[in-house]
Formats: C-alpha cells, structure tokens, sequence
C-alpha cells in the first residue's frame, strides 16, 4: 500500500515537473513583448532624456556635450522657480485636501445609509472626466465675468468678488479647486473599500470597552488603514507631478505664466521654444520628484513583504 | 550628382509645359480652419491641373505646435514632407541643418528677387539661396475699433499711446470695455511689440532683432513697460486666457473699443457681416502709422527623393508666388499678397491700406518683422521674451525697471 501510494507521487512528480516547465514558460512569452516594449519606450527614453539634458539640444537632438549647464540655466530661470513652487504648493494642497476630503466621505458613506450605491458613484464619477473636460467647465465657473461671481452679482451681492482665477497670486488654487473635485471621490472609494475590510470583531471590541465613535475610527480603524493611505498619497503626488492637461485647460499657465507647472513648463521649452536640452533637464527633476516618492513607498513595500 | 543637378535643371526649363513630370508633394500645415482650409485648397487645385498629386498632410491646433512636432520626428526619422508651412528665423534654423532644398532655379525664372521686397526675400533665403516661398504678408501692427462705441463715449480715435490712454478713460467712463484684449502670452507681445514700435522702428530692431544689452536697458524701454502697465488697466477683468477671436467678437458686439491684433482679425468682422469703415475701422496701432510689422507665412521646400517628386515640388514653389494663387489666398485668408505691385481691385480698403503701408515701408526701411509672431529672432529668443512681457503684464508688484532688468537678462541667457 505504502509503495503503490510513493510511485503514484512519483509518478505525479515527474507530470508536475513537465507541464511545470511549460507553464513556466507561456507567462514568459506572453510578457516579453511587453517587457521589451517598456525598456525600451520607457526605460530607454529615460536614459535619451538624461542624455539629452547634458547636451546644448536645441530644436533637434545634438550630441554636444555640456556637463550640467542645462541644470544651472534651469534653476536660474524665474519661470521654471514658479513652476517648481507652484507644485510645491498644489500638490501639498491637492494631497492633502484630498485625503481628508475622501476619509471623511468614506467614512460617512460607512454608516449604513440608505443609496449608498448612487452617492458613491455621484462622488465617484469625477474621475470617469478627464482633466481637460475638468479644467475647462472650471474656467467656465471660476470666471469672474461669466461664472460664480456674475452669478453671485446678479442675485444682487454687488460686492462679491471671486477672481482667484486671474489673480497671478491665486490662481494656483483654483488648480486645487478643480483637481480636488475631480480626485477626492477616488480617495474615497479606495477609503471605502478599506474600511470594508477592517475586521468587525475589532470595532465591537472597542465599543465593549467603550470607546465612542471617533475614538473607534481615530485609534483603532484608520491605524488599520495604514496601507491605504500610503497608496492613495503615492497615486495623489503622481497626478500632481505629470499634471499637464488641466493646467493646459483650466488656464494655460496663465496668468502671465504664474500657474505653470513644470510639465507644462517641459513641453513648452523642448516643443516650442527648440530648447530641447533645456526640457529634458527639467523632465529628469520631474523624474526626481517622482523617484523621490517612489523609492520610500517601494523600500517600505519590499521591507514589509520580508517580514510577512 | 550630375544626374541630379541635370534633373533639377530640365525641372526648372520645363516648368512652363504643364505634364512634362507627374510627381507627388505632401505639405505639412496647419491652415485648417473655415478661411485657411480653403485658401490651401486653391493651390491643391493648381497642382492637380498640373498634373501632380497633393498629399495633404495637415495638422491642426496649437499655433502650428503640434504641426512642429510632428515635423521634427518625420525629419529625424529621415522622412520629411515635400514641404511645410515654416516661417522667419526657424527657416534659417531648419536650413542650418540641411533639410531644405535649394529653388534659385525657379526664382530666377519668376524673378522672385524683383517681385518680392528684399526684407522679405531675405527670410526667404539661407545663405543667398532661396529655400522657401512666402504665401502672404500679415500686418501686425493694426488696431481694430468700433466707431460706434466711441460715438457713444464721444472719445476719439487714438494716434498716439499717450492719447490712447486719454480716450480709453473716456470709454472706461461711459461703461464700456477700452481695450478688448485676451490674456495669452502671444497677444500680451502683440500688444507689447505695438507699444514698443512707436518709439520708432530703429529702436525695435535693436531691441529684437541684435538684442543690443544697451537698448533693452535703455530709458526707452523702461517707458515702454511704464505704458504697457497702464494700457493694462483698460482691459476687462476676464481678459485671462481668453482668445483673439473672443476678444474681437467683443469689439464687434459693441462690449469693447478698440483691439490691437494682426490683420486676420479682419476674418472675425467679414464673417459677422461688418462693413470695414462703416461698422469697424482699422487703423494703424497707436503711432505706428508709418511702420509695418510683417508676419508672413511661407512653404520651405525640404529635400525629396525621386525626379518627379523633385519636379513637382518646383513646380510647387513657382505656383505660390504666382499672382492667381497670391490674389485667391490673401482674399480668403485675410492678408495681402507678399508679391508687390498685384492688381488690387478686389481687395477692400483695410488691404488696401496695408498693401500701401506696406509698398511705402519696404522703401523707407520701416518694414520690419514682427517679434511676437516668431519673424525677428528664434524661437528660444521670443519665448524668453514673452516670459518677461507676461509676467510683468499680469504682475502688479514688478516695476519697468525691474522688468527692463529681466528682460535683458532672459535675452542674454537665451542666445
């Protein structure tokens, strides 16, 4: 019995082994056009763009080289100081104000309300538009003579004033206006999914050793919550860096170049201005900003998944 | 080699007998919209009657943008057009690296050196040889007004900059908007260049054509940017990121004055069914009335493979400067003929005006590029130059000197 039981193993050993090396290598197949693909269009251009943002470039790419010449006129260029510190400021704001805005939304869609269904996707839908539909009905509205405020004269508030959209010291917030509108219900559906898993036994826990509600979600659910959180701030910093369309729709920099970001910044100098050396150089800080963020969250990641 | 250069020749000795070479060009532009679409298409027409083929290879948005893009990947990858719509200094910066070809042949049989100003034909040429064909002249320097409003405000039109800021106090009194004006940086430096040529075209040119240090530190300037911040101040509050056509529908609804913008405004009044000296004007900018700003736009011939394909492209060159295309062109789109001394009957009187403007400066030397429309320097150069002009525009806190200070600095770090 014993024996016929260890050939009959072996015998399915030796089966595993076979269709094991050809379903090893399927997957293989499968993703190396896909692997070749992205080392090339992504990994290989990154490298171009780095050595690109050496050389004198101006409207096509030259091999002069140049050291970091790129970088000094870079940051000794006004504009791209305001690009730079306008991402300082909307991306702050844009995280920041989207995590408590989509936290608070997940947690009051989590008390057990009647259409749920239907106000999670009223807040959801945001995120279906993209960002040129999104920034240009926020031109629309934040335009002080056709939106909010002549609405607001009109119904007889005389003094109201709203014209951040053209005040050059103002206007980055209406970027954090209409990109907070259109990411927070993201943040709350990526919330909401979490606090769906936190484990019910644990809130009864606490009410029985009772803790009130806020205590409950202060100390004990959104602790639990921890990986969310880190995915949505790393999805957040990424839309904050690349962001180029809404810039493009909501004001085209404008105004003067006062809500430039540095992508829009990127493109105008290497596709209209023929600086392309100067563009790349700029594209590899973005690069940085990103690898920045990137590296913690991916260290992190990788420690974690060692201790499991 | 000789081969080629005997193609080239029997090319241009046989331009005149229609068929003697069927071959193919593809033009790269990005005249797409109502008007354009149909000026480009009269010369489709003419090339097909010639018996070549047209590929048209248009690419719409951006200012020509996105058209440039896609020009400098198909001429890296090795394949450009037969031609495309470039203009002033970048012609110079695509004929330093080799991609145009050379059309003396068909110059010197339409004797293009004699019909064409000499400021013009210069943009044409990479060292002394002609690389590409002017299709029209646009004059910058026009100001659009609605006699109607000013009726009303009992203002008069302005000849000056300083009595423009006279009468704009007028109208901003009676409840109207003095200066339609849309907040993009090409308009701020259409604006700007405006002001800064009435200080006399001399100055203009040192400013931004040799971008001497001295002129754009000069005193002159500093006054330039003085009354470029107080023409600000009679612009509406929603000027920001609006466009050209938007403001000058605000002239034609009667809601504005007065618009400074090139003559392809006229294309917004036409199409609204105004009458040019009856429901707007056109006047010179403001003490500009003696010189032109040109903004003209051409098709360089880029180097083609094949004998037929090369015939056709001459064939190309010599149409655009011939008077039928120039004269159906310029009707629809709005400029004027870059061809001097053309039968002007059925052109009206803001043409009129131009074309005469623009025979009398091409003497004088008053004829000169125009800055923000990318005619008088590179594009690295003018870029520079509207980021000072912007910025100052749209920030209260910045004074003439300190934009005057910037402004030379931006300059210096872009040559």
């Amino acid at each position: 019995m014993t024996i016929k039981a260890s050939s009959l193993e072996s015998k399915a050993t030796s089966a595993q082994a076979k269709s094991f090396s050809l379903a090893d290598l399927i997957p293989k197949l499968v993703m190396a056009p896909t692997i070749v693909v992205t080392l090339i269009c992504m990994y290989g251009y990154m490298i171009w763009t780095a050595v690109l943002s050496m050389t004198n470039s101006r409207m096509l790419p030259s091999y002069d080289f140049v050291g970091l010449s790129q970088y000094e006129r870079l940051f000794n260029n006004d504009r791209w100081i305001v690009a730079l510190t306008n991402l300082g400021i909307f991306g702050g704001l844009f995280i920041f104000i989207c995590l408590f805005l989509g936290v608070m939304l997940a947690i009051f869609l989590d008390q057990k309300i009647r259409n749920e269904g239907a106000i999670r996707t009223i807040y959801l839908y945001p995120m279906a538009i993209s960002f040129i539909v999104t920034g240009t009905a926020w031109k629309w509205l934040l335009n002080p003579t056709n939106g909010l405020e002549k609405m607001m004269v009109d119904w007889g508030f005389e003094s109201f004033t709203f014209d951040w959209l053209v005040n050059p010291d103002k206007v980055v917030y209406c970027l954090v206006i209409a990109a907070v509108w259109q990411a927070s219900g993201f943040v709350m559906a990526l919330f909401l999914a979490g606090l769906r898993g936190v484990d019910g036994d644990l809130i009864k826990a606490a009410n029985l050793d009772g803790a009130n509600i806020f205590t409950t979600y202060r100390r004990i659910i959104l602790p639990s919550l921890k990986p969310v959180f880190f995915s949505a701030v790393v999805i957040l910093s990424h839309i904050a860096i690349k962001s180029f369309d809404l810039v493009a729709a909501l004001t085209n920099g404008g105004p003067g170049y006062s809500s430039d970001l540095p992508a829009n910044f990127m493109y105008a100098h290497t596709f209209t201005r023929s600086q392309i050396g100067l563009g790349s150089a700029s594209a590899m800080v973005m690069l940085g900003c990103v690898l920045a963020i990137l590296i913690p969250y991916l260290y992190s990641e990788l420690r974690g998944e060692r201790h499991d | 080699m000789k081969k080629f250069a005997f193609a080239l020749t029997a090319a241009a000795l046989t331009v005149g007998a229609a068929n003697s070479y069927a071959g193919e060009v593809e033009v790269l532009h990005w005249w797409t919209s109502g008007g354009e679409a149909a000026s480009i298409n009269v010369l489709k027409g003419l090339m097909v009657e010639e018996g070549h083929t047209w590929k048209d290879f248009a690419v719409a948005g951006g200012a020509g943008e996105s058209a440039m893009t896609v020009l400098k990947s198909r001429a890296i990858s090795g394949n450009p057009p037969a031609s495309a719509q470039i203009k002033g200094p970048t012609i110079q910066e695509w004929g330093s690296l080799g991609f145009l070809t050379n059309l003396d042949a068909v110059a010197a049989q339409g004797e293009w050196d004699v019909v064409l100003p000499q400021v013009v034909s210069d943009v044409m040429k990479y060292e002394g040889h002609y690389v590409a064909a002017p299709v029209n002249v646009h004059r910058v320097n026009w100001m659009w007004a609605n006699p109607e409003v000013f009726r009303k405000s009992g203002a008069e039109l302005p000849t000056s900059w300083d009595q423009f800021l006279v009468e704009a106090e007028k109208i901003k009194a009676a409840g109207y908007t003095p200066l339609a004006h849309g907040g993009q940086a090409w308009q701020d430096a259409t604006l700007f260049e405006a002001i800064a040529l009435e200080k006399g075209v001399n100055f203009y040119n040192k400013a931004f054509i040799a971008h001497s240090d001295q002129t754009l530190r000069s005193q002159d300037m500093i006054d330039v940017f003085n009354t470029f911040k107080q023409v600000r101040k009679y612009v509406d509050v929603g000027f920001s990121g609006r466009d050209w056509n938007v403001a000058t529908s605000m002239v034609i609804n009667g809601e504005a004055a007065m618009q400074i913008m090139g003559d392809w405004a006229k294309g917004e009044f036409t199409a609204a069914n105004k009458k040019a000296g009856i429901d707007y004007v056109c006047l010179p900018a403001p003490g500009t009335s003696d010189s032109f700003t040109f903004n003209i736009d051409s098709l360089a011939m880029f180097k083609v493979e094949g004998k037929d394909n090369q015939a056709a492209q001459q064939d190309l060159a010599r149409l655009i400067l011939e008077p039928e295309f120039q004269e159906t062109f310029n009707l629809n789109k709005g400029s004027i003929p870059a061809r001097l001394n053309m039968p002007r009957e059925k052109f009206d009187t803001c043409a009129h005006a131009s074309m005469d403007s623009f025979l009398a400066s091409s003497t004088t030397g008053n004829l000169t590029p125009s800055m923000a429309h990318g005619m008088s320097t590179s594009s690295m150069v003018q870029g520079a130059i509207y980021d000072v002009v912007t910025n100052f525009f749209n920030d209260d806190s910045m004074t003439a000197e300190q934009a005057v200070d910037k402004l030379a600095r931006a300059v210096k770090a872009s040559l």
